[in-house]
């Protein structure tokens, strides 16, 4: 569409100032993550007027961060390994054998993406199965989670291989676990490259879950563990926002690098059936 | 070619076992709890029958209260979230043509950051005597709109309500951005032959053909609205006092006081109200797909 100067520089100025407001949250937390007590507890716009580096190696002492890191680190790998995994599996034989009880199977699996979780009875769950209170269970219970979108995400990229290759593996001789391992993954890779990364980006973001189920804060993750930080400092802003920053980092660092699989992993999931 | 043998039953064993292990077995279960008067301070459980219920639906409890903000808060984010994100994805697929990826990607980036930093972040920000929204208020002279945006009972919801667009405004937008993108160019340009304005455009070929995109966004909507609880709970808390409390605040309000029984029944009542929606999310999935 023909478009003349001044609308295009109306239409960048809107999109600029879009963009701002989405930015000046996380300028806040840089900016004031590196000031002194004093400058930051007005949490204001202003550059530091020092930089205060120790800001950050307080935190991570008071915080107990680097616990908190690994916890979160392992946390978010090992689901996201797990989920990822199974709901290749499931997600491959329920597309490629398409009989009436797999689809029923289908059907109810992908229901859980509707299905609010019931954190009293799922407490029994856990406490029957030993795995409240524990890395283990956590990590279990985040790659449960996943499985539901990972299926649908999963399932509608398997009828885009064609049916042909497997066919040919299978005449070649390849048993169910070749098959899959062998041919499938390498094919799938983009698939589960997007359910992959927005397994680890809501893992590694989760605060409910560990909330109700991690009492021990040996156990605690970075979102648990820079909530509690804030009830104790609330006063210091910039070791909090310290804090913060030291937690999105890595989440927007991820974002930088996979933005693609992540933004084709949405639109998939919710624009194509 | 046997497709039992090639394509095992076994391989969904795995995410089956999983699901139904943590989903279904706690949600069917939690039905049967919600009769009860389960609690943490004894053993014992009892058979109370509908008494859980009774207590959510009176009018003297507050329960029908939360479920009220729930469900303001589902409509009034998915009013904002739709309209702002259709308004944000015109713009980037119409109005601009360069420098559209880097727009995209600054404003989809708070979707992907944590709920928690980005609460606790917008304390600050919505602080009513230091932060920056009334200060900005202020230096430009617009001291009326400086509003003690989450202590102010009448305010509360509303800025929760502002915090999670602005958080998943983004999201929305790049969905309706990916639908906008399917529709046949040639369209406008017939529309223009025959002297259409922008206008009559946007009603008689975008909206129409953006309507199952829009169904879509609406559903994700729905489905996160009425699950809501991180950007309340670190936000406000439920407060001041409970104005601002919704379904899964409650819950687990329930559930650190020891009322197991009340709490389940409470999840029991979200339960139904999300296999009624995710009814009709199924079907949508499985619905005619929009080409990408």
């Amino acid at each position: 569409m023909k478009t003349n100067p001044f609308q295009r520089f109306g239409a960048h100025s809107i999109a600029i100032i879009a963009c701002l407001i989405m930015i000046i949250p996380i300028y806040l937390i840089v900016v004031n993550s590196f000031k002194s007590s004093v400058q930051s507890s007005s949490m204001g716009v202003d550059l530091p007027t020092e930089f205060h580096l120790e800001n950050f190696t307080a935190v991570i002492d008071k915080g107990k961060l680097v616990q908190s890191f690994f916890n979160s680190v392992l946390y978010a790998t090992a689901s996201t390994i797990l989920g990822t995994f199974f709901a290749a599996m499931a997600a491959f034989v329920l597309s490629r054998h398409r009989s009436r009880l797999n689809q029923v199977v289908y059907f109810f699996i992908i229901m859980g993406i509707a299905l609010p979780m019931n954190y009293f009875t799922l407490t029994k769950v856990m406490q029957i199965t030993h795995l409240i209170d524990t890395k283990l269970g956590i990590i279990i219970l985040y790659a449960a989670t996943q499985i539901p979108f990972g299926v649908f995400l999963i399932y509608s990229f398997v009828g885009s291989i064609p049916r042909e290759i497997d066919e040919a593996a299978i005449i070649d001789g390849c048993g169910p676990v070749a098959l899959f391992v062998q041919i499938f993954l390498p094919l799938a890779a983009p698939v589960l490259a997007t359910t992959g990364i927005l397994s680890f980006l809501g893992a590694w973001n989760e605060f409910l879950l560990p909330l109700y189920y991690l009492n021990n804060s040996a156990n605690w993750p970075m979102t648990l563990s820079v909530y509690n930080f804030f009830g104790q400092y609330q006063a210091s802003w910039n070791l909090v926002s310290a804090d913060i920053l030291l937690t999105i980092l890595p989440v927007v660092v991820l974002y930088i690098f996979t933005q693609r699989f992540i933004l084709s992993g949405l639109t998939t999931g919710a624009v194509k059936g | 070619m046997k497709l039992r043998t090639h394509y095992p039953y076994y391989f969904v064993l795995g995410a089956l076992v999983l699901y139904v292990v943590f989903y279904v077995i706690p949600a069917i279960s939690g039905i049967a709890y919600s009769f009860t008067d389960w609690n943490s301070f004894t053993t014992d459980v009892n058979f109370v029958g509908l008494d859980n219920f009774a207590t959510i639906f009176s009018s003297s409890g507050n329960y029908l209260h939360y479920i009220g903000n729930t469900l303001v808060f589902t409509s009034a984010t998915i009013l904002l979230k739709t309209v702002l994100g259709l308004g944000l994805a015109l713009l980037l697929n119409e109005a601009v043509k360069r420098f559209v990826n880097v727009y995209r990607a600054l404003i989809f980036l708070p979707a992907i950051l944590p709920t928690l930093g980005v609460a606790l972040i917008f304390g600050s920000i919505l602080n009513p005597a230091e932060g920056l929204l009334n200060v900005f208020f202020r230096s430009i002279g617009l001291d009326v709109l400086a509003k003690g945006w989450l202590v102010d009972p009448h305010l509360a919801l509303l800025s929760v309500v502002g915090v999670d667009t602005w958080k998943g405004v983004g999201y929305i937008m790049v969905i309706l951005l990916a639908g906008l993108q399917t529709i046949p160019k040639e369209y406008y340009e017939a529309a223009e032959v025959d002297g259409a304005l922008a206008r009559a455009k946007l009603v008689y070929i975008t909206l129409p053909l953006m309507m199952p995109t829009i169904i879509v966004v609406t559903v994700l909507n729905v489905l996160y609205g009425l699950r809501v609880f991180d950007i309340v709970y670190v936000l406000t808390h439920g407060g001041p006092g409970y104005v601002t409390e919704v379904l899964s605040t409650a819950i687990f309000r329930e559930f650190s006081q020891g009322r197991y029984g009340l709490g389940t029944a409470l999840s029991t009542v979200l339960f139904l109200i999300m296999i009624f929606v995710g009814y009709f999310v199924i079907r949508l999935l499985n619905s005619e797909p929009v080409e990408q």
